[in-house]
């Protein structure tokens, strides 16, 4: 039961890390242009 | 992205200007701006955002607007300056919303971590630490994720009202109070992850929701702009500066270009042209006009550039009475509930009566006040309207994305609700049945050369006429040849040199009765008329209205005898030379009679109209008035989206309509077993899901049955 200890924390702290990560994602914009986002990925890059 | 990155030296004195490019259409377009922008003198960078169809550019303060506006245009692109971000505030809304979810995403899935080893057997101490945990997470997490539904029940019973948001509220708040309680006495249900759960299903339909109408509204939002929102006014010193529409005064003189919209009321003193007033009167055909004549704002300059004095402006001109009446008009449409809270009318004191009963009925059977509470929140909280908070919003959503698809922006739910409802279509004429542009009358007097030579010119040019010819030959598959030299005269027309033939598309020499220009090849000049056609699929458009029982007729501004011709050409009964006021008071009289009017209009003097009818719809040239007053905006030139939307709307109440009887028999089913006190944690949770996967799966059909109606 001691490992319960261990992952029981180990759990929430993933679980606070990735609900850290979708607020970071949605402060810094990631969220605002989603048809862009998918329509960028066919620019070519010709930069010289 | 691949923007290219600003320069450290620029940076600190640059403005950011914003406009919106309706014709980005792939990624091509994003990059020719991205790439292209910056290489002008003076622009640090450039930032598309595709969904809302939008630029952000940063630039030294020296480039003005309209040299922006130029360069874009110089890149292939019809771009407006976007108004202050009208969207911020729903954007702010649905932000706070996704948080919400994603607060409760995180606290549904780490509780049910822990109630499933609850749930499986686990012995008492681990049990109480388990529930201590669970009530850890979920009593912050219901704090700040319940608060879209807390707030919103408040104010409703604030107004001696209910909506969905009551049941959910009080079945959320008992569930976690009576779970806490649990916990403290070491007792062996709690309900957290129901709780939790619940907030989290419903959260995610008004996620879907408030996604549904930003997306619909950006995309309204990147077709306004184009009607006269400022001017350019001559300045003492003789340069000129672009003045918005609420400070101009009168006094002042402005310059309005060909394809301008008038911002205010004016006398012109410079330029003959052709004025028209379709969006203001109704009117189809433009009419000339010189120095001395008036003018008024909401009209669009065709012809040539003019010089006017400003007579009136702002508050004083034509278009502030149409605002008036349509605030009047627009104020009956508020009174419409909805059908989820029609829904919950019935629904929380049916709930609420239920669970107090079984509260009594515990009581009285001999259990004690802790037990016959745990019951009466089981009830709550099986009964608690997951399936019925999904039932309208999942629908509709999928419904509003099936309509996108096929070119109906719908504003939001409740659009959809009324358009399912209406019984009768009014129609305006010029820009609605027609397209409210000027075309050509008819391009086979052209050779495949001529066609080519006409298109070149015309794209180059931002004349409505040329921008009318260069669509018409664009959709006959005509590819323009290569130009040298091209000049545009004001006034006049616009020239250039093609394989060492001087060619031109110039104002025909003589003033003709309608609306036309000469295309000179070497000197030999082809007549081409323009004029203003109906949509290409009206006929089908009206049939399919028909054959769903919807009597069509017109209401035009436009001269009777105008209008009769069009009316006998599609069979349709029509009343002409209506005025705002007119369209309004038609409109009032049908609704006393008891029908629910469908109204299509585009103009400004068809707002009031928009505004006051049951359900409204404009095309997506139509004024930015009239997009905003109506419910939804089709955009191309077919019609055929109204009719779709009348069809999709009805079988989306029908959706509805089958989730709520669902929703209702798994109450039925559920609710005696909660009574009876066999609910635990884990019937509810596993309730609660099923419930809510049937009414998502059968909205989902949505998708499908709009799509194989277009095809068929």
């Amino acid at each position: 039961m001691t490992v319960l200890g261990f992952m029981i924390p180990l759990a929430l702290l993933m679980g606070f890390f990735g609900l850290g990560c979708f607020f970071w994602a949605m402060r810094s914009g990631q969220f605002e242009d989603l048809d862009g986002a998918a329509n960028r990925i066919l620019i070519e890059e010709d930069d010289e | 992205m691949n923007a290219p990155a600003p320069t450290l030296t620029a940076a600190a004195d640059c403005i950011d200007s914003r406009f919106t490019v309706p014709g980005m259409r792939c990624a091509g377009c994003i990059g020719k701006i991205e790439r292209g922008l910056p290489l002008v003198p003076g622009v640090v960078s450039a930032r598309v955002n595709f969904s809302a169809k939008r630029v952000a550019v940063s630039h030294a303060p020296e480039l003005t607007d309209d040299d922006l506006l130029d360069e874009l245009r110089k890149l292939g692109f019809e771009a407006e300056r976007a108004a202050d971000n009208p969207l911020a505030r729903d954007d702010a809304e649905t932000k706070r919303l996704l948080s919400a979810l994603a607060v409760a995403g995180f606290g549904m899935m780490n509780i049910m971590l822990l109630s499933v080893s609850i749930w499986s057997g686990a012995d008492t101490i681990t049990r109480e630490m388990f529930h201590w945990l669970s009530a850890l997470i979920a009593i912050p997490v219901v704090a700040y994720s319940g608060r879209p539904f807390f707030a919103s029940a408040l104010m409703a019973l604030r107004y001696g009202r209910t909506n969905m948001d009551v049941p959910i509220s009080i079945g959320v708040l008992l569930a976690t109070g009576m779970s806490f309680y649990e916990t403290l006495v070491g007792g062996a249900h709690a309900y957290f992850d129901g709780a939790v759960m619940l907030l989290f299903f419903l959260l995610a339909g008004r996620v879907l929701d408030a996604m549904m109408r930003n997306r619909a509204r950006s995309g309204i939002a990147s077709l306004l702009g184009r009607m006269g929102r400022g001017a350019q006014v001559v300045q003492a010193d003789g340069s000129t500066a672009y003045i918005e529409a609420e400070r101009l005064a009168p006094g002042m003189v402005m310059l309005v270009a060909a394809g301008e919209a008038l911002a205010a009321d004016g006398e012109i003193v410079e330029g003959h042209t052709t004025v028209d007033s379709s969006m203001l009167t109704g009117e189809s055909d433009p009419r000339p006009a010189g120095p001395g004549d008036l003018v008024h704002a909401g009209m669009i300059n065709q012809g040539n550039p003019v010089r006017l004095t400003v007579t009136a402006a702002a508050q004083d001109t034509a278009i502030a009475d149409i605002a008036r009446l349509m605030d009047e008009a627009g104020q009956s449409r508020s009174r419409y509930v909805r059908i989820a809270d029609r829904a919950s009318r019935l629904y929380a004191p049916a709930v609420h009566t239920l669970a107090f009963l079984s509260f009594c009925g515990w009581m009285l059977a001999g259990a004690g006040v802790h037990h016959a509470l745990t019951i009466a929140a089981a009830v709550l909280i099986i009964t608690c309207p997951c399936a019925l908070g999904l039932a309208v919003p999942a629908a509709q959503v999928v419904a509003a994305q099936a309509l996108m698809k096929r070119g109906l922006l719908i504003k939001d739910g409740s659009a959809l609700e009324r358009l399912a409802e209406a019984d009768e279509v009014l129609l305006d004429k010029t820009g609605t049945l027609t397209l409210g542009e000027p075309r050509p009358v008819d391009l086979s007097a052209l050779d495949a050369q001529q066609r080519s030579i006409a298109l070149a010119l015309a794209q180059s040019s931002r004349h409505p006429l040329s921008r009318g010819l260069a669509q018409a030959l664009r959709d006959a598959g005509t590819e323009p040849v290569v130009l040298d030299d091209v000049s545009e005269t004001a006034g006049s027309g616009i020239g250039g040199c093609s394989g060492g033939r001087a060619v031109a598309l110039l104002r025909p020499e003589v003033e003709t009765g309608g609306l036309a220009v000469d295309l000179v090849i070497d000197g030999a000049r082809s007549r081409i008329a323009f004029a203003d056609p109906l949509r290409p699929d009206v006929r089908e458009t009206l049939a399919a209205l028909a054959a769903q029982g919807l009597p069509v007729s017109i209401v035009s501004g436009d001269r009777a005898a105008t209008v009769a011709v069009v009316a006998r050409e599609l069979g349709l009964f029509a009343t002409a030379s209506m005025k705002p006021a007119d369209k309004l008071a038609l409109l009032d009289r049908r609704t006393a009679d008891g029908h629910r009017v469908l109204m299509v209009g585009d103009g400004l003097n068809d707002g009031p109209a928009l505004a006051g009818a049951h359900v409204s719809i404009a095309p997506g040239s139509a004024s930015d008035v009239s997009q905003q007053a109506a419910d939804a905006v089709f955009v191309g030139a077919g019609m055929m989206p109204v009719a779709l939307a009348i069809r999709v709307g009805r079988k989306t109440m029908r959706v509805v309509r089958e989730n709520f009887v669902m929703a209702i028999v798994y109450n039925v089913l559920a609710v005696p077993l909660a009574i009876l006190g066999y609910v635990t944690p884990l019937v509810a949770a596993l309730a609660m899901s099923g419930s809510s996967l049937l009414v998502v799966g059968n909205s989902l059909r949505l998708a499908r049955a709009a799509g194989k109606e277009s095809a068929a």
